[in-house]
Protein backbone atom coordinates (compact mmCIF):
# COMPACT_ATOMS: atom_id res chain seq x y z
CA UNK A 1 0.00 0.00 0.00
CA UNK A 2 1.31 3.52 -1.11
CA UNK A 3 1.12 6.47 1.55
CA UNK A 4 -0.94 8.15 -1.19
CA UNK A 5 -3.93 5.46 -1.12
CA UNK A 6 -4.63 7.53 2.05
CA UNK A 7 -7.02 10.94 1.23
CA UNK A 8 -4.87 14.22 2.22
CA UNK A 9 -7.20 14.14 5.52
CA UNK A 10 -5.37 10.66 6.74
CA UNK A 11 -2.02 11.93 5.61
CA UNK A 12 -2.26 14.54 7.49
CA UNK A 13 -3.15 13.10 10.68
CA UNK A 14 -0.12 11.10 9.92
CA UNK A 15 2.18 14.36 10.01
CA UNK A 16 0.74 15.66 13.58
CA UNK A 17 1.09 12.21 15.38
CA UNK A 18 4.58 11.94 13.47
CA UNK A 19 4.19 8.88 12.05
CA UNK A 20 4.91 10.52 8.88
CA UNK A 21 7.78 13.26 8.18
CA UNK A 22 6.89 15.99 4.99
CA UNK A 23 10.39 14.66 3.72
CA UNK A 24 8.30 11.09 3.66
CA UNK A 25 5.53 12.90 1.66
CA UNK A 26 8.05 13.83 -1.13
CA UNK A 27 10.21 10.97 -1.06
CA UNK A 28 7.37 9.22 -1.65
CA UNK A 29 6.35 11.25 -4.78
CA UNK A 30 9.59 11.09 -6.41
CA UNK A 31 9.71 7.06 -5.72
CA UNK A 32 6.61 6.89 -7.69
CA UNK A 33 7.63 9.20 -10.16
CA UNK A 34 10.84 7.23 -11.36
CA UNK A 35 8.82 3.99 -10.91
CA UNK A 36 5.85 4.84 -13.00
CA UNK A 37 6.78 7.61 -14.85
CA UNK A 38 8.88 6.39 -17.54
CA UNK A 39 5.49 4.51 -18.75
CA UNK A 40 2.89 7.54 -17.95
CA UNK A 41 4.81 10.18 -19.11
CA UNK A 42 2.94 12.95 -16.67
CA UNK A 43 5.44 15.27 -16.14
CA UNK A 44 7.34 17.59 -18.07
CA UNK A 45 9.61 19.49 -15.33
CA UNK A 46 10.24 18.46 -12.12
CA UNK A 47 11.07 21.16 -9.03
CA UNK A 48 13.15 17.96 -6.91
CA UNK A 49 15.80 19.99 -5.62
CA UNK A 50 13.63 22.83 -4.17
CA UNK A 51 10.86 20.39 -3.00
CA UNK A 52 12.96 18.32 -1.05
CA UNK A 53 14.16 21.50 0.30
CA UNK A 54 11.09 22.84 1.53
CA UNK A 55 9.81 19.60 2.90
CA UNK A 56 13.10 19.87 5.13
CA UNK A 57 12.01 23.15 6.63
CA UNK A 58 8.44 22.40 7.07
CA UNK A 59 9.78 18.99 8.91
CA UNK A 60 10.55 21.56 11.78
CA UNK A 61 7.66 22.99 11.84
CA UNK A 62 5.66 19.96 12.63
CA UNK A 63 4.04 20.78 15.51
CA UNK A 64 3.44 24.39 15.63
CA UNK A 65 -0.06 26.09 14.61
CA UNK A 66 0.77 26.76 10.89
CA UNK A 67 0.89 22.85 10.49
CA UNK A 68 -2.60 22.58 11.38
CA UNK A 69 -3.62 23.58 8.54
CA UNK A 70 -4.65 20.17 6.03
CA UNK A 71 -2.59 21.02 3.45
CA UNK A 72 0.48 22.08 4.83
CA UNK A 73 3.24 19.50 3.45
CA UNK A 74 1.57 17.93 1.10
CA UNK A 75 2.83 17.16 -2.65
CA UNK A 76 1.04 18.59 -5.67
CA UNK A 77 1.86 18.10 -9.23
CA UNK A 78 0.61 21.59 -11.30
CA UNK A 79 -0.69 21.70 -15.22
CA UNK A 80 2.22 23.20 -17.26
CA UNK A 81 -0.19 26.32 -18.16
CA UNK A 82 -0.25 28.02 -14.52
CA UNK A 83 2.69 29.84 -13.76
CA UNK A 84 5.18 29.27 -11.37
CA UNK A 85 8.18 31.76 -10.81
CA UNK A 86 11.18 30.34 -11.47
CA UNK A 87 9.76 27.21 -12.19
CA UNK A 88 9.74 26.41 -16.47
CA UNK A 89 6.24 26.62 -17.22
CA UNK A 90 5.61 25.55 -21.40
CA UNK A 91 2.09 25.22 -22.07
CA UNK A 92 3.27 21.73 -23.50
CA UNK A 93 4.46 24.15 -26.82
CA UNK A 94 7.86 24.76 -28.30
CA UNK A 95 7.10 28.18 -28.43
CA UNK A 96 7.65 27.93 -24.40
CA UNK A 97 9.97 25.57 -24.35
CA UNK A 98 12.57 27.87 -21.92
CA UNK A 99 9.77 30.58 -20.18
CA UNK A 100 10.79 31.03 -16.41
CA UNK A 101 8.15 32.77 -15.56
CA UNK A 102 8.48 35.54 -13.00
CA UNK A 103 5.59 35.60 -11.06
CA UNK A 104 3.24 33.34 -9.60
CA UNK A 105 -0.21 32.51 -10.33
CA UNK A 106 -3.03 33.36 -8.05
CA UNK A 107 -3.60 29.81 -7.03
CA UNK A 108 0.17 29.32 -6.51
CA UNK A 109 0.03 32.02 -4.26
CA UNK A 110 -2.91 30.80 -2.21
CA UNK A 111 -1.31 26.95 -2.13
CA UNK A 112 2.04 28.43 -0.88
CA UNK A 113 0.43 30.19 1.73
CA UNK A 114 -1.01 26.42 2.44
CA UNK A 115 2.51 25.20 2.47
CA UNK A 116 2.06 22.77 -0.28
CA UNK A 117 4.77 21.66 -2.01
CA UNK A 118 4.83 21.92 -5.76
CA UNK A 119 6.94 18.37 -7.04
CA UNK A 120 6.08 19.46 -10.88
CA UNK A 121 4.85 20.75 -14.05
CA UNK A 122 2.19 18.55 -15.61
CA UNK A 123 2.00 17.63 -19.43
CA UNK A 124 -0.90 18.90 -21.64
CA UNK A 125 -2.44 19.10 -25.06
CA UNK A 126 -0.48 22.58 -25.92
CA UNK A 127 -1.99 25.51 -24.46
CA UNK A 128 -4.96 23.09 -23.25
CA UNK A 129 -6.28 22.60 -27.01
CA UNK A 130 -7.35 19.01 -27.38
CA UNK A 131 -8.76 16.04 -25.41
CA UNK A 132 -6.25 13.41 -25.54
CA UNK A 133 -2.88 15.28 -24.50
CA UNK A 134 -1.69 14.00 -27.81
CA UNK A 135 -1.09 17.60 -28.85
CA UNK A 136 1.83 18.13 -26.37
CA UNK A 137 4.97 19.11 -28.12
CA UNK A 138 7.03 17.05 -25.72
CA UNK A 139 5.29 13.63 -25.03
CA UNK A 140 2.01 11.62 -25.05
CA UNK A 141 1.05 10.73 -21.51
CA UNK A 142 -0.67 7.32 -21.38
CA UNK A 143 -3.68 5.93 -19.29
CA UNK A 144 -2.53 4.40 -16.65
CA UNK A 145 -5.22 2.26 -16.72
CA UNK A 146 -4.60 0.45 -20.16
CA UNK A 147 -1.03 2.28 -21.22
CA UNK A 148 -2.26 1.82 -25.08
CA UNK A 149 -5.20 4.45 -24.42
CA UNK A 150 -5.52 8.49 -23.93
CA UNK A 151 -5.20 9.98 -20.48
CA UNK A 152 -7.53 12.49 -21.68
CA UNK A 153 -7.21 16.03 -22.06
CA UNK A 154 -6.28 18.81 -21.68
CA UNK A 155 -5.31 18.45 -18.19
CA UNK A 156 -4.15 14.62 -19.13
CA UNK A 157 -1.15 14.64 -17.17
CA UNK A 158 -2.65 15.94 -13.81
CA UNK A 159 -5.15 13.21 -14.17
CA UNK A 160 -2.91 10.15 -14.66
CA UNK A 161 -0.68 11.69 -12.59
CA UNK A 162 -2.70 11.25 -9.81
CA UNK A 163 -4.44 8.31 -10.70
CA UNK A 164 -0.76 6.45 -10.94
CA UNK A 165 -0.59 7.50 -7.24
CA UNK A 166 2.66 10.04 -8.26
CA UNK A 167 1.00 12.84 -6.28
CA UNK A 168 -1.80 13.28 -4.26
CA UNK A 169 -3.43 15.52 -5.71
CA UNK A 170 -3.11 18.34 -8.61
CA UNK A 171 -4.58 21.49 -10.57
CA UNK A 172 -5.74 21.16 -14.13
CA UNK A 173 -7.60 23.98 -15.95
CA UNK A 174 -11.06 23.22 -17.70
CA UNK A 175 -12.45 25.28 -20.64
CA UNK A 176 -14.53 22.80 -22.51
CA UNK A 177 -14.15 19.44 -20.29
CA UNK A 178 -10.23 19.83 -19.59
CA UNK A 179 -10.39 18.31 -16.40
CA UNK A 180 -13.59 16.41 -16.15
CA UNK A 181 -13.18 14.37 -19.32
CA UNK A 182 -9.57 13.62 -18.35
CA UNK A 183 -10.80 12.42 -14.52
CA UNK A 184 -13.49 10.24 -16.09
CA UNK A 185 -10.92 8.69 -18.38
CA UNK A 186 -8.53 8.09 -15.32
CA UNK A 187 -10.97 7.28 -13.06
CA UNK A 188 -10.34 10.58 -10.39
CA UNK A 189 -12.58 13.31 -9.09
CA UNK A 190 -12.14 16.42 -11.58
CA UNK A 191 -13.85 19.62 -10.15
CA UNK A 192 -14.82 22.75 -12.73
CA UNK A 193 -15.76 25.11 -10.54
CA UNK A 194 -18.11 28.31 -11.44
CA UNK A 195 -16.72 30.72 -13.97
CA UNK A 196 -15.46 33.21 -11.59
CA UNK A 197 -15.03 31.14 -8.27
CA UNK A 198 -11.11 30.92 -8.76
CA UNK A 199 -8.96 33.34 -9.90
CA UNK A 200 -6.90 33.03 -13.77
CA UNK A 201 -4.56 35.07 -13.13
CA UNK A 202 -1.52 33.57 -14.20
CA UNK A 203 -3.12 31.03 -16.05
CA UNK A 204 -2.14 31.27 -19.61
CA UNK A 205 -5.06 31.91 -21.45
CA UNK A 206 -7.05 29.79 -23.83
CA UNK A 207 -10.31 31.21 -23.75
CA UNK A 208 -10.77 33.89 -21.09
CA UNK A 209 -14.90 33.36 -20.53
CA UNK A 210 -14.61 30.03 -20.24
CA UNK A 211 -11.11 28.91 -18.52
CA UNK A 212 -11.44 28.10 -15.01
CA UNK A 213 -8.21 26.36 -12.85
CA UNK A 214 -9.62 23.19 -10.71
CA UNK A 215 -8.39 20.32 -8.66
CA UNK A 216 -8.10 16.50 -9.26
CA UNK A 217 -8.01 14.03 -6.90
CA UNK A 218 -8.43 10.64 -6.13
CA UNK A 219 -11.47 10.92 -3.39
CA UNK A 220 -14.48 14.24 -3.23
CA UNK A 221 -12.95 15.44 0.07
CA UNK A 222 -9.73 15.79 -1.27
CA UNK A 223 -11.07 17.60 -4.23
CA UNK A 224 -13.05 20.10 -1.62
CA UNK A 225 -9.95 20.62 0.66
CA UNK A 226 -7.98 21.59 -2.80
CA UNK A 227 -10.89 24.26 -3.71
CA UNK A 228 -11.48 25.52 -0.58
CA UNK A 229 -7.50 26.52 -0.59
CA UNK A 230 -7.41 28.42 -4.25
CA UNK A 231 -11.08 30.13 -4.41
CA UNK A 232 -12.16 33.71 -3.57
CA UNK A 233 -11.85 37.21 -5.14
CA UNK A 234 -8.39 38.10 -6.60
CA UNK A 235 -7.99 42.06 -7.65
CA UNK A 236 -5.79 40.77 -10.19
CA UNK A 237 -8.43 38.93 -11.96
CA UNK A 238 -11.38 41.33 -12.52
CA UNK A 239 -13.78 38.55 -13.45
CA UNK A 240 -13.13 37.05 -10.64
CA UNK A 241 -16.25 36.38 -8.58
CA UNK A 242 -17.52 38.67 -4.79
CA UNK A 243 -18.97 36.25 -3.92
CA UNK A 244 -18.21 34.65 -0.14
CA UNK A 245 -16.41 31.34 -0.79
CA UNK A 246 -17.98 28.20 1.85
CA UNK A 247 -17.02 25.69 3.49
CA UNK A 248 -16.85 23.00 1.30
CA UNK A 249 -15.55 19.66 3.62
CA UNK A 250 -18.55 21.07 5.79
CA UNK A 251 -20.85 20.73 2.97
CA UNK A 252 -20.00 16.78 2.77
CA UNK A 253 -21.69 16.27 5.48
CA UNK A 254 -24.92 16.62 4.66
CA UNK A 255 -26.97 14.01 3.07
CA UNK A 256 -29.02 13.79 -0.08
CA UNK A 257 -32.42 12.98 1.20
CA UNK A 258 -34.92 14.73 -0.74
CA UNK A 259 -32.61 15.75 -3.35
CA UNK A 260 -34.55 17.10 -6.87
CA UNK A 261 -31.81 15.67 -10.05
CA UNK A 262 -32.66 16.97 -13.29
CA UNK A 263 -31.40 13.82 -16.10
CA UNK A 264 -30.95 15.47 -19.42
CA UNK A 265 -32.44 12.80 -21.98
CA UNK A 266 -30.06 14.49 -24.61
CA UNK A 267 -26.87 13.27 -22.18
CA UNK A 268 -28.26 10.09 -22.66
CA UNK A 269 -29.53 9.98 -25.75
CA UNK A 270 -27.77 9.38 -29.35
CA UNK A 271 -24.04 9.24 -29.56
CA UNK A 272 -23.68 8.04 -25.86
CA UNK A 273 -22.22 4.42 -25.59
CA UNK A 274 -24.37 1.68 -23.60
CA UNK A 275 -21.89 0.91 -20.88
CA UNK A 276 -21.99 5.02 -20.30
CA UNK A 277 -25.80 5.22 -19.88
CA UNK A 278 -26.18 2.28 -17.94
CA UNK A 279 -22.79 3.27 -15.65
CA UNK A 280 -25.82 6.92 -14.75
CA UNK A 281 -28.98 4.83 -14.69
CA UNK A 282 -26.88 2.82 -11.87
CA UNK A 283 -25.87 5.83 -10.33
CA UNK A 284 -28.96 7.01 -10.23
CA UNK A 285 -30.42 4.28 -8.28
CA UNK A 286 -27.81 4.12 -5.78
CA UNK A 287 -28.82 8.33 -5.46
CA UNK A 288 -32.38 7.18 -5.43
CA UNK A 289 -31.71 5.00 -2.39
CA UNK A 290 -30.02 7.11 -0.39
CA UNK A 291 -33.19 9.62 -0.68
CA UNK A 292 -33.01 11.91 -4.09
CA UNK A 293 -35.65 12.03 -7.08
CA UNK A 294 -34.78 12.27 -10.16
CA UNK A 295 -36.74 13.23 -13.29
CA UNK A 296 -36.15 13.63 -17.18
CA UNK A 297 -35.81 16.56 -18.57
CA UNK A 298 -34.45 18.99 -21.62
CA UNK A 299 -31.76 20.77 -22.35
CA UNK A 300 -32.93 21.12 -26.38
CA UNK A 301 -29.59 23.37 -27.16
CA UNK A 302 -27.36 20.84 -26.17
CA UNK A 303 -26.57 19.77 -29.80
CA UNK A 304 -25.16 22.83 -30.59
CA UNK A 305 -22.98 23.25 -28.20
CA UNK A 306 -19.84 21.87 -29.65
CA UNK A 307 -20.26 24.24 -32.48
CA UNK A 308 -20.92 27.33 -30.27
CA UNK A 309 -18.05 26.04 -28.05
CA UNK A 310 -15.19 25.60 -31.39
CA UNK A 311 -16.53 29.27 -32.83
CA UNK A 312 -16.29 31.27 -29.28
CA UNK A 313 -13.13 29.31 -27.77
CA UNK A 314 -10.90 29.36 -31.36
CA UNK A 315 -12.28 33.30 -31.65
CA UNK A 316 -11.03 34.19 -27.53
CA UNK A 317 -7.98 31.95 -28.45
CA UNK A 318 -6.63 34.00 -31.57
CA UNK A 319 -6.96 37.10 -29.94
CA UNK A 320 -5.12 35.85 -26.32
CA UNK A 321 -1.98 33.90 -28.45
CA UNK A 322 -1.46 36.81 -30.26
CA UNK A 323 1.03 37.72 -27.48
CA UNK A 324 3.33 35.02 -28.78
CA UNK A 325 5.51 36.73 -31.47
CA UNK A 326 9.18 36.21 -30.12
CA UNK A 327 9.56 39.69 -29.21
CA UNK A 328 9.59 39.66 -25.63
CA UNK A 329 9.82 36.57 -24.47
CA UNK A 330 9.33 32.59 -25.96
CA UNK A 331 10.58 31.04 -28.55
CA UNK A 332 12.14 33.35 -32.10
CA UNK A 333 12.69 32.24 -34.95
CA UNK A 334 16.53 32.27 -36.33
CA UNK A 335 14.99 32.41 -39.79
CA UNK A 336 13.71 36.29 -39.82
CA UNK A 337 15.31 38.97 -41.75
CA UNK A 338 12.67 41.70 -40.69
CA UNK A 339 9.89 42.14 -37.98
CA UNK A 340 7.11 40.95 -40.13
CA UNK A 341 8.94 37.26 -40.73
CA UNK A 342 10.22 36.96 -37.42
CA UNK A 343 6.20 36.92 -36.05
CA UNK A 344 5.50 35.17 -38.92
CA UNK A 345 8.61 31.66 -38.74
CA UNK A 346 8.08 32.67 -35.03
CA UNK A 347 4.60 31.16 -34.60
CA UNK A 348 4.71 29.18 -37.77
CA UNK A 349 7.82 27.35 -36.04
CA UNK A 350 6.36 27.41 -32.78
CA UNK A 351 2.93 25.76 -32.50
CA UNK A 352 2.01 22.65 -33.67
CA UNK A 353 -0.74 22.23 -35.69
CA UNK A 354 -4.21 21.77 -33.62
CA UNK A 355 -3.09 25.40 -32.08
CA UNK A 356 -2.62 26.68 -35.72
CA UNK A 357 -5.91 25.22 -36.77
CA UNK A 358 -7.55 26.99 -33.88
CA UNK A 359 -5.85 30.04 -34.78
CA UNK A 360 -6.90 30.10 -38.29
CA UNK A 361 -10.74 29.18 -37.48
CA UNK A 362 -10.74 31.71 -34.60
CA UNK A 363 -9.36 34.21 -37.01
CA UNK A 364 -11.41 33.73 -39.76
CA UNK A 365 -14.68 33.81 -37.69
CA UNK A 366 -14.00 37.87 -36.77
CA UNK A 367 -12.88 38.43 -40.10
CA UNK A 368 -14.69 41.33 -41.44
CA UNK A 369 -17.47 39.93 -43.30
CA UNK A 370 -17.88 36.84 -41.13
CA UNK A 371 -18.21 38.29 -37.93
CA UNK A 372 -22.16 38.76 -37.83
CA UNK A 373 -22.62 35.11 -39.28
CA UNK A 374 -19.78 33.17 -36.96
CA UNK A 375 -18.76 35.14 -33.80
CA UNK A 376 -21.91 36.69 -33.02
CA UNK A 377 -24.04 33.72 -33.99
CA UNK A 378 -22.23 31.74 -31.59
CA UNK A 379 -22.86 34.41 -28.78
CA UNK A 380 -26.44 34.17 -29.19
CA UNK A 381 -26.68 30.68 -29.06
CA UNK A 382 -24.57 30.42 -25.88
CA UNK A 383 -27.72 32.71 -24.39
CA UNK A 384 -30.02 29.89 -25.60
CA UNK A 385 -27.37 27.12 -24.08
CA UNK A 386 -27.25 28.73 -20.74
CA UNK A 387 -30.89 29.63 -20.53
CA UNK A 388 -31.43 25.86 -21.11
CA UNK A 389 -29.37 25.40 -17.81
CA UNK A 390 -30.48 28.24 -15.98
CA UNK A 391 -34.35 27.00 -16.53
CA UNK A 392 -33.61 23.35 -15.51
CA UNK A 393 -31.55 24.21 -12.26
CA UNK A 394 -34.68 26.77 -10.89
CA UNK A 395 -36.40 23.28 -10.46
CA UNK A 396 -33.67 21.16 -9.70
CA UNK A 397 -30.33 20.84 -6.85
CA UNK A 398 -28.31 19.16 -9.50
CA UNK A 399 -28.28 18.03 -13.70
CA UNK A 400 -26.80 14.38 -13.73
CA UNK A 401 -25.25 12.71 -16.58
CA UNK A 402 -22.24 10.70 -18.05
CA UNK A 403 -18.90 12.66 -18.28
CA UNK A 404 -17.83 11.56 -21.71
CA UNK A 405 -19.96 9.52 -24.01
CA UNK A 406 -17.30 6.52 -23.66
CA UNK A 407 -14.89 5.41 -22.02
CA UNK A 408 -10.83 6.35 -22.97
CA UNK A 409 -9.89 6.06 -26.51
CA UNK A 410 -6.86 4.66 -27.96
CA UNK A 411 -3.93 6.65 -28.97
CA UNK A 412 -3.65 8.05 -32.77
CA UNK A 413 -7.73 6.78 -33.07
CA UNK A 414 -8.58 10.37 -33.11
CA UNK A 415 -5.74 12.73 -33.78
CA UNK A 416 -6.08 12.58 -37.56
CA UNK A 417 -9.31 13.96 -37.40
CA UNK A 418 -10.21 17.19 -35.81
CA UNK A 419 -14.23 16.70 -35.77
CA UNK A 420 -14.05 13.34 -34.40
CA UNK A 421 -12.43 14.87 -31.39
CA UNK A 422 -14.25 17.65 -30.91
CA UNK A 423 -17.31 15.38 -30.41
CA UNK A 424 -15.81 13.72 -27.33
CA UNK A 425 -16.68 16.98 -25.57
CA UNK A 426 -20.04 17.09 -26.42
CA UNK A 427 -20.86 16.55 -22.88
CA UNK A 428 -18.42 18.94 -20.93
CA UNK A 429 -18.74 22.13 -23.03
CA UNK A 430 -22.19 23.34 -22.19
CA UNK A 431 -20.96 23.61 -18.78
CA UNK A 432 -18.75 25.97 -19.60
CA UNK A 433 -20.54 27.92 -21.99
CA UNK A 434 -22.97 28.46 -19.25
CA UNK A 435 -20.85 28.57 -16.56
CA UNK A 436 -22.09 26.55 -13.62
CA UNK A 437 -20.00 24.28 -11.48
CA UNK A 438 -19.49 20.60 -12.82
CA UNK A 439 -17.73 17.62 -11.17
CA UNK A 440 -16.56 14.37 -12.40
CA UNK A 441 -16.58 11.33 -9.83
CA UNK A 442 -16.02 7.31 -11.15
CA UNK A 443 -18.92 5.55 -11.56
CA UNK A 444 -18.06 2.31 -13.10
CA UNK A 445 -15.68 0.48 -15.82
CA UNK A 446 -16.67 -0.81 -19.12
CA UNK A 447 -13.61 -2.76 -20.49
CA UNK A 448 -11.41 -2.57 -17.69
CA UNK A 449 -11.61 1.58 -18.21
CA UNK A 450 -12.89 3.57 -16.08
CA UNK A 451 -16.58 6.14 -16.52
CA UNK A 452 -16.95 9.21 -15.23
CA UNK A 453 -20.46 10.74 -13.67
CA UNK A 454 -20.61 14.21 -14.59
CA UNK A 455 -22.84 15.91 -11.38
CA UNK A 456 -23.32 19.66 -12.67
CA UNK A 457 -24.50 22.09 -10.16
CA UNK A 458 -26.22 26.27 -9.86
CA UNK A 459 -23.80 29.11 -10.63
CA UNK A 460 -21.70 29.16 -6.98
CA UNK A 461 -23.29 26.06 -5.42
CA UNK A 462 -20.26 23.70 -5.38
CA UNK A 463 -21.48 23.02 -1.95
CA UNK A 464 -24.05 20.99 -3.31
CA UNK A 465 -22.49 19.26 -6.16
CA UNK A 466 -19.94 17.97 -3.97
CA UNK A 467 -22.44 16.67 -1.13
CA UNK A 468 -23.93 14.54 -3.92
CA UNK A 469 -20.50 13.85 -5.20
CA UNK A 470 -19.36 12.77 -1.76
CA UNK A 471 -22.58 10.53 -0.72
CA UNK A 472 -22.25 8.83 -4.25
CA UNK A 473 -18.74 8.02 -3.60
CA UNK A 474 -19.49 6.81 -0.07
CA UNK A 475 -22.11 4.63 -1.23
CA UNK A 476 -19.64 2.83 -3.83
CA UNK A 477 -16.65 1.24 -4.05
CA UNK A 478 -15.16 2.61 -7.32
CA UNK A 479 -13.03 5.47 -6.56
CA UNK A 480 -10.90 2.79 -4.12
CA UNK A 481 -9.90 0.96 -7.64
CA UNK A 482 -6.57 1.88 -8.40
CA UNK A 483 -4.93 0.71 -11.59
CA UNK A 484 -2.10 -1.56 -12.02
CA UNK A 485 1.20 -0.18 -13.17
CA UNK B 1 -22.31 28.92 -47.79
CA UNK B 2 -19.35 28.19 -50.57
CA UNK B 3 -16.41 26.17 -49.28
CA UNK B 4 -13.45 28.01 -48.03
CA UNK B 5 -11.02 28.43 -51.22
CA UNK B 6 -7.23 28.24 -50.42
CA UNK B 7 -6.99 32.15 -51.18
CA UNK B 8 -9.02 32.52 -48.17
CA UNK B 9 -7.11 29.56 -46.21
CA UNK B 10 -3.66 31.97 -47.26
CA UNK B 11 -5.27 35.60 -46.17
CA UNK B 12 -6.53 34.35 -42.86
CA UNK B 13 -3.03 32.66 -42.20
CA UNK B 14 -1.21 36.19 -43.44
CA UNK B 15 -4.01 37.93 -40.64
CA UNK B 16 -3.07 35.59 -37.74
CA UNK B 17 0.83 35.69 -38.78
CA UNK B 18 1.21 32.28 -39.94
CA UNK B 19 3.37 30.93 -42.82
CA UNK B 20 1.97 27.84 -44.38
CA UNK B 21 3.26 25.79 -47.51
CA UNK B 22 1.23 24.59 -50.10
CA UNK B 23 0.89 21.24 -48.15
CA UNK B 24 -0.46 22.41 -45.07
CA UNK B 25 -2.52 25.13 -47.02
CA UNK B 26 -4.52 22.14 -48.64
CA UNK B 27 -4.68 20.22 -46.12
CA UNK B 28 -6.12 23.69 -43.40
CA UNK B 29 -8.01 23.80 -46.48
CA UNK B 30 -9.99 21.14 -46.12
CA UNK B 31 -10.02 20.59 -42.16
CA UNK B 32 -10.90 24.35 -42.07
CA UNK B 33 -13.87 24.05 -44.30
CA UNK B 34 -15.56 20.71 -42.82
CA UNK B 35 -15.33 22.45 -39.15
CA UNK B 36 -16.82 25.72 -40.87
CA UNK B 37 -19.58 23.28 -42.13
CA UNK B 38 -20.56 21.59 -38.78
CA UNK B 39 -20.28 24.98 -37.66
CA UNK B 40 -23.16 26.09 -39.65
CA UNK B 41 -25.72 24.06 -37.90
CA UNK B 42 -25.85 26.78 -35.87
CA UNK B 43 -28.41 28.49 -38.59
CA UNK B 44 -30.82 25.93 -38.06
CA UNK B 45 -31.58 28.01 -34.77
CA UNK B 46 -33.54 31.11 -34.77
CA UNK B 47 -31.73 33.99 -32.66
CA UNK B 48 -33.68 36.83 -33.84
CA UNK B 49 -33.65 39.04 -30.75
CA UNK B 50 -31.70 37.06 -29.07
CA UNK B 51 -28.85 39.05 -27.02
CA UNK B 52 -25.39 38.27 -27.12
CA UNK B 53 -23.39 36.15 -24.49
CA UNK B 54 -19.91 37.33 -24.19
CA UNK B 55 -19.74 36.71 -20.56
CA UNK B 56 -21.84 34.28 -17.71
CA UNK B 57 -21.04 36.68 -14.84
CA UNK B 58 -23.18 40.22 -14.26
CA UNK B 59 -19.93 42.10 -13.65
CA UNK B 60 -19.94 45.57 -15.11
CA UNK B 61 -16.77 47.90 -14.41
CA UNK B 62 -14.58 46.61 -12.31
CA UNK B 63 -12.98 49.80 -10.14
CA UNK B 64 -10.20 49.94 -8.37
CA UNK B 65 -7.79 52.89 -6.24
CA UNK B 66 -5.64 54.42 -8.35
CA UNK B 67 -2.37 53.68 -6.11
CA UNK B 68 1.31 54.25 -7.50
CA UNK B 69 2.83 51.20 -7.92
CA UNK B 70 5.80 50.12 -8.45
CA UNK B 71 6.98 48.33 -11.90
CA UNK B 72 8.90 45.23 -12.35
CA UNK B 73 12.86 45.55 -12.70
CA UNK B 74 14.31 45.83 -15.71
CA UNK B 75 16.59 42.64 -15.26
CA UNK B 76 13.38 40.66 -14.54
CA UNK B 77 11.29 42.28 -17.62
CA UNK B 78 14.43 41.11 -19.58
CA UNK B 79 14.90 37.72 -17.97
CA UNK B 80 12.85 36.05 -21.21
CA UNK B 81 13.48 37.97 -23.46
CA UNK B 82 15.00 35.94 -26.75
CA UNK B 83 17.71 38.93 -27.44
CA UNK B 84 18.87 41.83 -26.00
CA UNK B 85 20.97 44.92 -25.92
CA UNK B 86 21.99 47.67 -23.18
CA UNK B 87 18.40 46.54 -21.26
CA UNK B 88 16.44 46.76 -24.15
CA UNK B 89 14.52 44.07 -25.91
CA UNK B 90 16.33 43.83 -29.44
CA UNK B 91 14.74 42.91 -32.73
CA UNK B 92 15.29 42.68 -36.41
CA UNK B 93 14.94 45.79 -39.03
CA UNK B 94 11.58 47.06 -38.79
CA UNK B 95 12.02 50.02 -41.48
CA UNK B 96 13.94 48.87 -44.62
Amino acid sequence: MSLFDHKISELHEFLHNKEVKVSELVDEAYQKISETDDKVKAFLTLDEERARKTAAELDGKIGSPEAENVLFGMPIGIKDNIVTKDLRTTCASKILENFDPIYDATVMEKLHKEKTITIGKLNMDEFAMGSSTENSAFQITRNPWNLDTVPGGSSGGSAAAVAAGEVPFALGSDTGGSIRQPAAFCGVVGMKPTYGRVSRFGLVAFASSLDQIGPITRTVEDNAYLLQAISGLDRHDSTSADVEVPNYVEALKGDVKGLKIAVPKEYLGEGVSEEARQAVLNALKVLEKLGATWEEVSLPHSKYGVATYYLLASSEASSNLARFDGVRYGYRSPNATNLEELYKKTRSEGFGDEVKRRIMLGTFALSAGYYDAYYKKAQQARTLIKKDFDDVLEKYDVIIGPTTPTPAFKIGEKIEDPLTMYANDILTIPVNLAGVPGISVPCGFAGGLPLGLQIIGKHFDESTVYRVAHAFEQATDFHNQKPQL
Amino acid sequence: MPDISKEQVQHVADLARLEMNETETEKFTKQLGDIIHFAESLNELDTTGVPPTTHVLEIRNVMREDTVEKGLPRELVLKNAPDTQDGMIRVPTIVE
